[in-house]
């Protein structure tokens, strides 16, 4: 049910803006005011969030550790997955980040006849979710050409790299096939696993269609309906030089790729999107073990009351004398 | 109970399929044999904790105090406020699924809540209804749901059905912990006097008389003078075991279960033959008689009430370190709560060892040192006169412990240790063992015999390993470093393996030591010991 009602969701969203890019008077809203709500909603939404999150404190040095401590000085300590320093934990996070280290992990246990449990190994999820990620933030930063005049080198060179194949006219963009085939496969994927079907929200599905609508209105646009870049970069300039304009001629497709983005940034910070920020913070990850050579202070660290050794002696007095241990008071 | 257990060819008929129910709607059947019985009011009353009173997980009536769920909500937020991974671990899972199989509940089980990301759904859903705009506004749709007493129950059933063993939480990719969710869990259902015997009871032991076991001064005092006997018709030698003895170099703390429970029994003679042969000026507390904190399986409160003991004690003996034994979730308490909790530890000094001068750098601030650090330090200088063939009738294997595993990274110090006393050491399959050790099943206060049903299912993944060892190399004994380990596994890995034995790492050291003077026959167990046979 669930994935229906994201499907109907999206469908519903991308209707709309098809409906504000066929209306000439609805271009600013679509191309100017929605675009910078959803700015600001993305800005402020995460800022929020991530206040939240930093006001409340870490009590206690919870590492999660995934190798040998740093123990004697002849025993390897494995640096990232157990940092005992700054460096090692800095280092760990970036696996964590850049390449997904903790997912890399993944496997894929089977009860067989016998029985005998098996963990096979599984990276297609690490896989699928990196090669998402991954050209997600190519395909971004290839849209900086569209924000920036003259475009920096920087991101032609990006753009020449990922149309390295020179396959068609205009050129194929390898990350616009990966990001498709990444999609779909984790869409795939949380259909055709009944553990996975089960327990997914409406949310999963909703983040995952709108990628998929606003990934393949951009391909749409390129490939096949043709739209006018000229015009479209004038918007975008538009967009950032505060000087918003909507020029006509750029076609309603155009328009529901943009609002699917501003759909999608406008929604970010306030769903799971935000892991992406959150991953930081993970106390699990970026904490050192170093527990034991370095005190960690709890903020709040409650007086408690206890039972202390006096009312512990007073209370076993006889018993403690009979034994024959020392005692405190005799 | 026991007679009600299914046979291992049934309990294995394991369905992984979910049910048709929707799972935001709450269904949990008490079954006997899947649950732990509910604490009794003298342990809350001792403990000063709320709603005591007698009732039974299975009966309808959970006598719920009548502000039963402001008293959660409120509790929440506090935590909320108190605790960042608390609130991060609410937000931002996105169920990508890659812990569901990681958990030993589920793998035995096949029931869907005991995947760790829906067994935090559960307290997640409650977060979103009450904490979120989307869950006030859209409700199932924002995956929010009301908190009723089957919300509760369900609560109960897979909070007390998780071992917080953190496994799930190497594999996820934002490290979230359901070890903390659950321990939130648990928090929230002590608010309103949701808990178990088999934690609240050690708890208010421990409370009281130092240990769980309860276990009075004059008790502690025979148990250690029966062991230092027990050694001295073994060996033939006499060691001392002080107890309580002030101006001692070193205080050592072990688990109650060392000097009370078997197999743990024959690892602390393994302890007290090192310590004499060594020559370690060190005591015992009677009060600190205890380094396991079933405080951990409660609430941060009451871990820090039971170990500020091992502080205080320290410094009331003045001692200048402190040594700790074999023990799992006492060794995360020791590991990443004890400094921050009942420190600084500033009336100690930074552990040195006597014998090798290696000082110990890791253990500079909280000023304890594991029992397998300081050995591997004593076999690395040679130090210890080693037979590892008095050890060649074990063909020995080794579980990780949770904790000494995912909450330190003691990895490698109990191997060096088992391959300088032992010929024969093989190790369980690589996705078994170190990070992604598997929980005996019976971990966090679930090891009671009327739960006995679900923990041989939880520890199905660890058994397992452990019979491909024995089928492959013939290994008969399975070493570990924890209490809880001890006390459990030799029933799992009997249902699901048989022949194979449990010990503690220093037992097998105390088997291999050659002592100064000694006069030995025996192992520690009283069996004939190998090359010595008569």
């Amino acid at each position: 049910m669930s994935v229906l009602y994201s499907l109907g969701a999206v469908v519903a969203l991308s209707a709309l803006a098809w409906v504000g890019g066929s209306v000439a008077a609805l271009h600013p809203l679509f191309g100017v005011w929605l675009p910078y709500a959803a700015i600001i909603a993305f800005l402020a939404g995460l800022t929020w969030r991530v206040i939240r999150w930093a006001s409340s404190p870490v009590p206690f040095r919870i590492t999660t550790t995934c190798g040998q401590e740093k123990s004697l000085p002849w025993i390897k300590a494995s640096r990232l997955d157990s940092p005992s320093t700054t460096l090692g934990t800095i280092g760990r996070m970036a696996l964590e980040i850049l390449l997904f280290r903790s997912l890399f992990r993944n496997t894929q246990a089977q009860l067989r006849e016998g029985p005998r449990l098996v963990y096979a190994e599984s990276k297609f999820l690490w896989l699928g979710a990196l090669a998402f990620h991954w050209s997600f933030l190519v395909i971004f930063a290839r849209h900086l050409r569209f924000f920036l005049e003259p475009v920096p080198g920087c991101v032609l060179l990006l753009q020449d790299l990922d149309g390295f194949f020179q396959i068609g006219a205009p050129v194929l963009y390898l990350t616009d096939l990966v990001i498709v085939a990444a999609l779909v496969y984790l869409l795939g994927r949380r259909l055709w696993a009944v553990q996975i079907r089960y327990f997914s929200l409406f949310t999963d599905y909703f983040a995952l269609l709108l990628l998929l609508a606003l990934a393949g209105t951009g391909i749409w646009m390129r490939y096949f309906t043709k739209v006018n870049i000229l015009e479209i970069k004038r918007l975008a300039m538009g967009l950032v030089t505060f000087t918003p304009v909507t020029p006509e001629g750029i076609g309603p497709l155009f328009y529901v790729h943009l609002f699917l983005l501003s759909v999608l940034i406008a929604y970010f910070p306030f769903s799971k999107l935000a892991h992406m920020a959150g991953v930081f913070l993970s106390p699990t990850r970026n904490l050192p073990n170093n527990n034991r050579m370095k005190r960690h202070v709890n903020p709040w660290n409650p007086a408690v009351k206890l039972h202390t050794y006096a009312q512990w002696e007073e209370e076993f007095h006889d018993k403690i004398k009979v034994a024959g241990l020392p005692l405190e008071k005799d | 109970m026991a007679e009600a257990t299914p046979k291992p060819e049934q309990l294995v008929q394991i369905d992984y399929r979910p049910p048709k129910r929707d799972w935001m709607d709450p269904a949990v059947e008490f079954r006997k044999g899947t649950f732990c019985y509910s604490a009794t009011s003298k342990s809350l009353r001792y403990l000063e904790m709320p709603n005591p009173r007698e009732w039974q997980p299975f009966e309808r009536d959970w006598k719920l105090p009548p502000n039963w769920r402001e008293t959660i909500l409120e509790g929440m937020r506090e935590r909320l406020a108190r605790y960042r991974g608390f609130r991060l671990f609410m937000e931002i899972c996105v169920r990508c699924g890659a812990c569901a199989d990681k958990c030993h509940f589920y793998l035995g089980s096949g029931d869907p809540k005991n995947m760790p990301v829906l067994r935090a759904e559960l307290l997640r859903s409650v977060y979103r209804r009450y904490f979120t705009t989307s869950g006030r506004l859209f409700g199932r749709l924002a995956g929010a749901r009301d908190l009723t007493e089957d919300v509760l129950k369900e609560w109960f059933y897979y909070f007390y059905q998780c071992t917080e063993c953190r496994r799930c939480s190497v594999f996820c990719p934002y490290g979230i912990d359901t070890a903390e969710v659950t321990m939130m869990g648990r928090e929230l259902l002590n608010l309103v006097g949701c808990n178990i015997n088999w934690v609240m009871e050690p708890v208010a032991n421990c409370y009281r008389t130092g240990n769980h076991l309860g276990i009075q001064p004059h008790g502690f005092k025979d148990s250690i003078d029966f062991a230092v006997d027990e050694l001295e018709e073994i060996t033939g030698i006499r060691v001392e075991a002080p107890i309580n003895k002030k101006g001692a170099e070193i205080l050592f703390v072990v688990p109650s279960a060392d000097y009370f429970g078997t197999p743990h029994y024959y690892t602390l003679l393994g302890y007290l033959m090192i310590l004499h042969e060594m020559g370690v000026d060190y005591t015992f507390s009677a009060f600190a008689s205890e380094g396991g904190n079933f405080g951990l399986f409660t609430s941060h409160e009451l871990i820090k009430k039971l170990n500020a003991k091992v502080y205080s004690e320290a410094q009331r003996l003045k001692v200048k370190w402190i040594l700790g034994g074999e023990c799992g979730h006492m060794w995360r308490v020791l590991h990443q709560y004890m400094d921050t909790m009942n420190g600084p530890a500033d009336f100690l000094e930074e552990p040195v060892s006597p014998l090798t001068g290696t000082r110990f750098e890791n253990a500079r601030s909280s000023r304890m040192v594991h029992i397998c650090e300081f050995t591997a330090d004593l076999i690395r200088h040679g130090k210890l006169k080693l037979d590892p063939a008095r050890n060649d009738n074990w063909r020995v294997t080794f579980h990780d412990s949770c904790n000494p595993a995912r909450a330190m990274g003691l990895l490698e110090e109990p191997r060096y240790i088992l391959r300088s006393v032992s010929n024969h050491f093989h190790e369980m399959p690589e996705n078994t063992i170190r990070e992604q050790t598997f929980c005996c099943g019976s971990g966090s206060g679930l090891g009671t015999d009327e739960n006995l049903e679900m923990r041989l299912r939880g520890g199905l993944p660890r058994a397992n390993a452990v019979r491909y060892v024995k089928e492959q190399h013939g290994v008969n004994l399975l070493t570990c470093i924890c209490a809880i380990d001890k006390a459990t596994l030799p029933a799992l890995v009997d249902y699901w393996v048989g022949g194979v034995e449990v010990a503690g790492v220093h037992e097998l050291v105390g088997n291999a030591l050659i002592m100064e003077g000694e006069r030995r026959t025996t192992d520690l167990r009283g069996e004939p010991l190998p090359g010595k046979e008569a």
